[in-house]
């Protein structure tokens, strides 16, 4: 019970780190390597606030939605939407927006380097034991994976209950076919990438009360993101989470009852799995 | 003389009036090359005990007038290169600031893998190399097979066993008993060092009742500490690396290992550990230490922190400038550019610097160094080194508030 309640909140954390990627990737089919430079930005404004000026990192991320959101529709309408005009398939919009996002990855990492430093920047906000069943945890990644249920049951009612969250999953699934249907591809792509970047700095910000970060940690949550993303399936909100939950568990069941040394491994063996015997992911549809 | 010629003639006249000029105010600046990592994983480790003495070192023999070079005194020029983090990079930027800036000297390499990386090629260029973060207990092969290359850090041994002592100590006086708690990051630094401790612990007569590691960049340790407090030891001793030195210790405190000893590796001496802890840090143990009463280091973190805005370390950083100040003492006593001389001069004398006097047996090993260090209000002092001045004897930790 312990275990699975350790794994449930590292499966949040993980969630909080993936979700926004899946919005951008699985929605707009930008495979977005700056993922993980978005999170420790919205790392630093958390700690930021909270040094500086004592605001709590749960009061933060009011802000830094808003402003990520405005950030990355700019990115968008600016650096990828020629690129998503231009491209004949998708194979290609994939390839030019992996390189041109992991370039706006190196970029980040140097701007954070100048306004910043390189510094590791940590605090110590809510690291209080909570017991629960007999247990004690962390009160900030309970908070934290509370950040989560939130942050993935809205979009979850969003995308299957609202027009615009309806349309989006239009796209994501025909993009030609949904303007045909009077969908505004352009504007809504922007959103759902705005809005996925917004997500990935709210993260950022939730974890940074528990985990250290510095300029240069980005690399290390994009690839984790990634692994979750395409685990839980391409495009599904659903299987992101069910795939956060699941490595989460997993990773604290090895590390308790086998060996912590072997987590990684565990992880990666999982993934291996499902790429062997469900590769479009545990509830992706398989190729058209 | 057509109008052209004679343009051309003035525009070159105004040219080299300009360099003899410029040449008159300023003598020919010294090129240092320096090469650490800005970005990667230990870009974080750098920024705190690397880049900031690259800055201050370079400010204060400046601000003095320069390098005494002869009786000629000429400031020293820092050409920066990012390495990543990776080895690769680190022999690269050697190789180009050694033939394409033609620097006159190059400051060692921060962390021991890219030290260990760049040794071969210091070497073949003949620079000099005082390393500051090379932590190894290869000393003997490596200064052999690099004549120029010296150690000032320490040794896995010295470090592990330094533990050992503190801990016995506080064994001895009653304060502990004897199960001990071990955890190292899978890397190689934790792993030798994890390597080292164990049959050192056994023989001190402690018993290990846990003993796990887990990769590095664990984003939850919360099953390490779990386990680490189910086993009720006397005493937590974690070889760890910087994100997981802060995570093991909140963890702790989540968890209340209620230990009277409790030891985290790399960064505890670092400032954003007390920052981030606050008086919970009271007592951690944790590795290097400086002797921080002493008037030398706390004339260097003062000016530390006047020129670069952060504070230093209480363990590398007074050692990075300590190695900047040996090369520094070197290139004004042997009064030339020479690197063969400098680093002959080296070899045979002691220096003075901010972490006292840095003196090499026969492998060019600084033998006398702090192995551990603890946290008391906001300071972290050497509690046991092997054969520095200024120690404080360890307390018991009294919890967590």
């Amino acid at each position: 019970m312990d275990i699975l309640i350790t794994g449930l909140l590292l499966g949040g954390t993980y969630a909080l780190i993936a979700v926004g990627l899946n919005l951008q990737y699985g929605m707009v089919r930008i495979m977005n390597l700056a993922n993980g430079e978005l999170i420790v930005i919205g790392g630093f404004a958390a700690f930021w606030f909270q040094t500086a000026a004592s605001v709590s990192p749960l009061l933060t991320v009011f802000l830094v939605a808003p402003v990520a959101f405005a950030l990355n529709w700019l990115i968008y309408t600016v650096m990828l939407r020629p690129l998503v005009k231009r491209a004949k398939s998708r194979g290609q919009l994939e390839v030019d927006a992996i390189l041109t996002t992991f370039g706006l990855s190196f970029v980040a990492v140097g701007v954070m380097l100048a306004v910043f430093g390189g510094d590791y920047f940590s605090y110590s906000y809510l690291a209080r034991p909570v017991e629960l069943l007999g247990a004690t945890f962390g009160l900030n990644r309970i908070m934290a994976f509370l950040g989560a249920v939130v942050i993935c049951g809205a979009l979850y009612l969003w995308l299957n209950h609202s027009r615009p969250g309806l349309s989006i999953r239009a796209i994501a699934v025909a993009p030609q076919s949904a303007r045909l249907v009077g969908i505004d591809v352009q504007k809504l792509s922007a959103l759902a990438f705005a809005l996925g970047g917004a997500v990935t700095a709210v993260g950022g910000g939730l974890i940074s009360m528990f985990l250290t970060l510095d300029a240069s940690t980005g690399v290390m949550f994009t690839l984790k993101a990634l692994i979750i993303v395409i685990m839980g399936g391409v495009g599904d909100m659903r299987g992101t989470i069910v795939a956060a939950l699941a490595l989460g568990v997993l990773e604290s069941f090895v590390a308790s009852v086998l060996d912590p040394g072997l987590t990684l491994a565990a992880a990666y063996l999982l993934f291996l799995l499902v790429l062997l015997f469900r590769p479009q992911g545990l509830f992706g549809r398989g190729q058209a | 003389m057509d109008r052209r010629r004679l343009f051309k003639l003035a525009a070159t006249t105004a040219l080299a009036t300009t360099l003899a000029a410029g040449a008159a105010l300023a003598q020919e600046a010294v090129k240092i090359g320096a090469v650490g990592p800005k970005t990667g994983g230990l870009a974080g480790g750098a920024a705190v005990s690397f880049w900031p003495n690259v800055q201050l070192w370079a400010h204060d023999v400046n601000a003095r007038g320069g390098l005494n070079i002869g009786g000629e005194m000429r400031p020293v020029e820092i050409i920066e290169y990012d390495d990543q983090t990776n080895p690769g990079e680190t022999i690269k930027a050697v190789q180009r600031l050694a033939t394409q800036d033609e620097a006159d000297f190059i400051l060692a390499p921060y962390s021991t893998g890219l030290n260990l990386a760049a040794a071969p090629i210091f070497d073949r260029f003949g620079y000099p190399m005082v390393t500051h973060t090379a932590i190894s207990d290869q000393i003997v092969e490596l200064s052999q097979r690099f004549p120029n290359m010296y150690f000032t850090l320490g040794g896995a041994t010295g470090l592990a066993g330094g533990v050992v002592e503190v801990l016995t100590k506080m064994r001895d006086a009653g304060q502990i008993g004897n199960k001990v708690a071990m955890v190292n990051v899978a890397d190689a630094f934790g792993i030798e060092l994890a390597e080292v401790a164990r049959p050192a612990f056994a023989e001190a007569g402690f018993e290990i009742v846990y003993d796990t590691s887990y990769p590095l960049g664990t984003q939850d340790l919360s099953p390490i500490v779990k386990g680490a407090a189910a086993a009720e030891p006397d005493a937590f001793v974690a070889w760890s690396y910087p994100p997981d030195t802060f995570g093991l210790t909140e963890q702790a405190m989540i968890e209340g290992l209620d230990v009277k000893a409790f030891y985290t590796a790399v960064a505890t001496s670092f400032p954003a550990y007390a920052g981030r802890f606050g008086a919970a840090a009271n007592g951690v143990l944790g590795a290097g230490g400086v002797a921080a009463t002493s008037a030398s280091f706390q004339e260097y973190a003062a000016r530390h922190e006047q020129v670069t805005g952060a504070k230093p370390d209480f363990w590398a950083s007074g050692m990075v400038y300590s190695s900047f100040q040996i090369l520094e003492q070197a290139i004004e006593a042997v009064g030339s550019l020479d690197k063969e001389a400098v680093s002959a001069y080296i070899a045979e004398n002691d220096f003075e610097t901010v972490m006292g006097t840095i003196s090499w047996d026969e492998n060019n090993n600084n033998a006398a160094y702090w192995t551990v260090g603890q946290w008391m209000d906001g300071v972290f002092n050497g509690v046991a080194s092997t054969g520095r001045e200024g120690a404080i004897e360890p307390v018991a930790k009294t919890g967590w508030e």
